[in-house]
Order: structure tokens, then sequence, then C-alpha cells
């Protein structure tokens, strides 16, 4: 081989900069994200397969509904009606943002803005109870006027 | 042709993972089999292609050069275009590995009239590095599904990336640039008839591989959607070398197997331009071959000389028998 002391370090740096999610987890655990789900809730608004994948959309969809379109009634799959609200609706059930959110968002590092305008629940220690019902409808009445 | 032939082939590829996954439902094979044989392919490959190119031996100092070489003082040189020393050629390859200098100086020469025109032609070197820049900002990007927790440079990274909000998930600049610069890059080939001529389906297919691997992650994330927390299980899993293959979509198992195609690929077809630039004779030489007296070829022999003293002595006896002087000088010296 010709000139060994560049082309040798090389071929090291390469493999180092393409082997970089192995030798950077090594050894570490690999967490799996636990969100907590509500207890006394079964049903959320859609399947659950359909919520861990189209959450996103589906909230976006009802932002558009709501602001735009001023309908606040969405009727899931099931036929069920739902008041379209991330702050009365969603949070009823899962009452802590950090157990339940921000679990997978971490996760996966995603940064959604819905908390920059909507009030996440206070985070209490129990889970959805009626307490927390009115905890939330206080939430909401210092909501900002501006949606987004 | 090869187009046709190219496109063919990335349609199979999707074919292949609907059958294989969307019916048969092979997923181990498609999402954890496959993308670690690709990897190794790969990584082997790849380190393969560099140790053979190191031992090719490059006796000539073979700079392309486009500027003034070093010469007396009072000629103004070319650092630059003409290298002199190492300082100068590293100073040249980070601007050609960076910047794209010598696709910068592309020409297009065109017929008006009588004459043939060449004019300076930017859009080659514009496409080619948007194209590599988004598609490295995209790998740092994918990043965030193999660590834990994400490096903050990461995370900064994306949300510049998603920085307009549009949508939800929000849409990324890299993929709206890599997708025009792609584009354009394909586009360039089929519109002149001359490029059209010279293109091979070993040009087509690496556009058509990193085609399907971006339409296939975009559709992903915007349309057709996956768990992505079950994703990154997944790729969690691959890097611990304790991979489940995930219950989702069609579209991820194709999105993986584009990339798998990808890497497989990489080291026996023009994509290895990522490590043979460092490997070019042309740009990682000195041209200073007028100063100084490089290492011959290795095959090269010091040839055997006879000095006229070692002459004298093997015909002595002739010299004198036929009277010729015996330079003295020979023996003084000893």
């Amino acid at each position: 081989m010709h000139d060994a002391g560049k082309v040798i370090p090389g071929i090291i740096a390469f493999v180092l900069f393409v082997t970089v999610p192995f030798w950077t987890n090594f050894g570490k655990a690999a967490p799996k994200p636990q969100p907590e789900l509500p207890k006394e809730y079964k049903k959320c608004v859609e399947s659950k397969e359909f919520m861990r994948r189209e959450h996103m959309k589906l909230l976006r969809k009802w932002r558009f509904d709501v602001v735009r379109n001023n309908m606040r009634v969405y009727i899931n799959s099931e036929g069920r009606l739902i008041n379209m609200s991330l702050q009365n609706e969603c949070m009823r059930c899962h009452t802590s943002k950090k157990k339940f959110c921000d679990v997978c968002h971490d996760y996966v590092a995603a940064h959604p803005y819905c908390w920059n305008c909507h009030i996440p629940p206070e985070e209490k220690k129990g889970w959805a109870t009626k307490e927390v019902k009115s905890l939330t409808e206080e939430a909401s009445s210092k909501q900002p006027a501006s949606h987004h | 042709m090869g187009a046709v032939f190219a496109l063919v082939t990335v349609l199979a590829f999707v074919i292949v993972v609907y059958v294989g996954v969307g019916i048969a439902g092979l997923r181990g094979l498609f999402g954890i089999v496959i993308p670690y044989a690709a990897f190794l392919v790969f990584l082997i490959g790849m380190v393969y292609r560099m140790i053979e190119w190191a031992k090719i031996p490059v006796p000539f100092r073979i700079v392309t050069t486009c500027g003034q070489q070093k010469s007396f003082r009072w000629v103004k040189r070319s650092r630059l275009e003409s290298p002199y020393n190492n300082f100068e050629v590293v100073l040249r390859m980070i601007l050609e590995v960076f910047a794209f200098r010598s696709l910068f100086r592309n020409l297009k020469a065109e017929i008006k009239g009588p004459n043939l025109i060449y004019g300076s032609y930017k859009w080659l070197w514009l496409g080619a590095i948007a194209f590599h820049y988004a598609f490295f900002t995209i790998l740092l990007r994918h990043f965030r599904f193999f660590s834990y927790p994400v490096p903050e440079p990461i995370q900064i990274l994306d949300q510049i990336d998603s920085f307009f909000h549009i949508g939800l998930p929000h849409l990324y600049m890299t993929d709206v640039v890599i997708l025009a610069a792609l584009t354009f890059l394909f586009l360039r080939r089929l519109a002149d008839p001359k490029l059209r001529y010279i293109s091979l389906a070993s040009d087509y297919l690496p556009l058509f591989m990193i085609y399907g691997l971006v339409i296939s992650g975009i559709l992903m994330r915007h349309f057709f959607k996956v768990d992505v927390t079950q994703v990154k299980e997944f790729t969690m899993g691959l890097v611990h070398f304790n991979p489940k293959a995930p219950q989702v979509g069609v579209i991820f198992y194709i999105h993986i197997f584009f990339l798998s195609a990808l890497m497989a690929y990489f080291p026996f077809s023009k994509l290895v331009h990522m490590l043979g630039v460092f490997f070019s004779p042309t740009r990682n030489l000195a041209n200073n071959s007028r100063a100084v007296r490089h290492q011959p070829a290795p095959w090269w022999k010091k040839p055997k000389f006879k000095t006229y003293c070692e002459w004298q002595e093997e015909f002595k006896e002739q010299l004198i028998e036929s009277g010729q002087p015996i330079d003295e000088d020979c023996y003084e010296k000893k």
C-alpha cells in the first residue's frame, strides 16, 4: 500500500463515521417509551393504531375545522360525537402532558408546538378523575384569544 | 434506454417489497436481514475499494492545473489552481470537497451563427451542491432515530430544517431542496441530446434510487403515516443488535429497502466518488515536479553503470598491448 500514513487514518475515519450509531449507543440501554394510559377510559377518539399514527394530522384537522370553519364536533368512525378540543377533550382523559404526550415526543425528538398557545393541565399525581375535569375547564378559561 | 432500465429496476424494488412485506409478511427479511447485509456490503466494499486504490502506484505527478505554477519570484502564481506544497493541496481539496470548485468551472458550448461560444454555466454546480448538502443534512437529521437522548445539535438542525412550520408534521426545507435538485439533475441528462447519449443506466439508477428513498420518506412522514415511536424502537434495536421488525405500513419497508439497495450499490457504482475524490491523483498531489525529484515508480531499478575506471580495469591487458595510455587517476584515488 502506498501512502499508508494517510490512507489508513482515512479508512479509520471513514469506518468510525459510518458506524457512529453503533458505537455511540454501545453499552447504553435502549429504553422503550411507556406513555401512561388513562385507567378510567378505554376508547380514544379513534383506534389506538390510528391515534398512534395520525394523531398529529387529526389535531391539525381539528384546529382547522374549529378556527377556520367554526365546526366544533368531530364524528368518529363509530359515529360518536366528540368535542374538537385539545385542552377540554384530549386532556380530559390524558391528564398529564408529562406522562403521556412528552414520553414519546421526547423519545423521537418531536417538537410539537401545541403548547405555544394551549395550556397543558396542571401536573397532578392522580389520573383522570372528576376533580381533574374541573381543572381543565379552569385552564380553558385562561386560553388566549388567538388560537395559533 | 438507460433511463427506462433504471426506472424499471426501481419500480421492481417497490413491487418486491410490496409483495414481500405487504403480502408475504416477510418483515424480518426486509427489516433486519437485508439492511444488515447491505450495511456490511457497504462497509466492507468501501474499505476494500480504498485498499485497492491505495495499492496502485502513482509514479508521476499528474495534477490537473488551471493556473500559473510556481516559477520565478516575480511571476504571480495561483496557489489553488496549481498547488505547490501539501498545505495548498489541502486547501484545494477542502474547497473541492465542500464547495465543488471544479463544477463551478463548468462551461457550456453553443454554436451561435458561425461561432462556437463557450459560456459560464453554473446550473450543474448549483444542482449538485443543493443535492449534496440537502442529502447530508437529511442523513444527519436521521441520527434522531439512532440516539437517545437525541443530541442537542441534531434537534436544533431538525428545528431549523422545519423552520417554516408548514403542515404537521412540519415540512422539511431539505426535502423540498433535494427533490428540486434531483429533478434538475435528472432533467439535465434528458434535455441535452449529447448528454442523453453519454448517460448510461448506471447514471440514472443512483438518481432514481435516491428519488425512491426521498419520495418514500416524504410519503411516510406526510401521507401514509407510520407509528414513528415503533420505528424508533426498531432502529434503536438495530444499533443494539437486538431488532424487532415493527408492525408498520409497507411504506416504511420500501424506505428501508431503498436505503439498503443504495448502500449495497455504493461500492460498485459511481457513488464511490464520495471516497474517490480523496484518491484522485489529479487533485491530491502538489504540482512541484520541476522542483522536487519524486520517488520513481516502484518497479524502477537503478541501471548498472560502468565507470571508465571499471572499463579500463576490464580491458587493461588489451589496452597495454596496443600501447594505449592508462589513466593513472583510477589507481591514485584508491
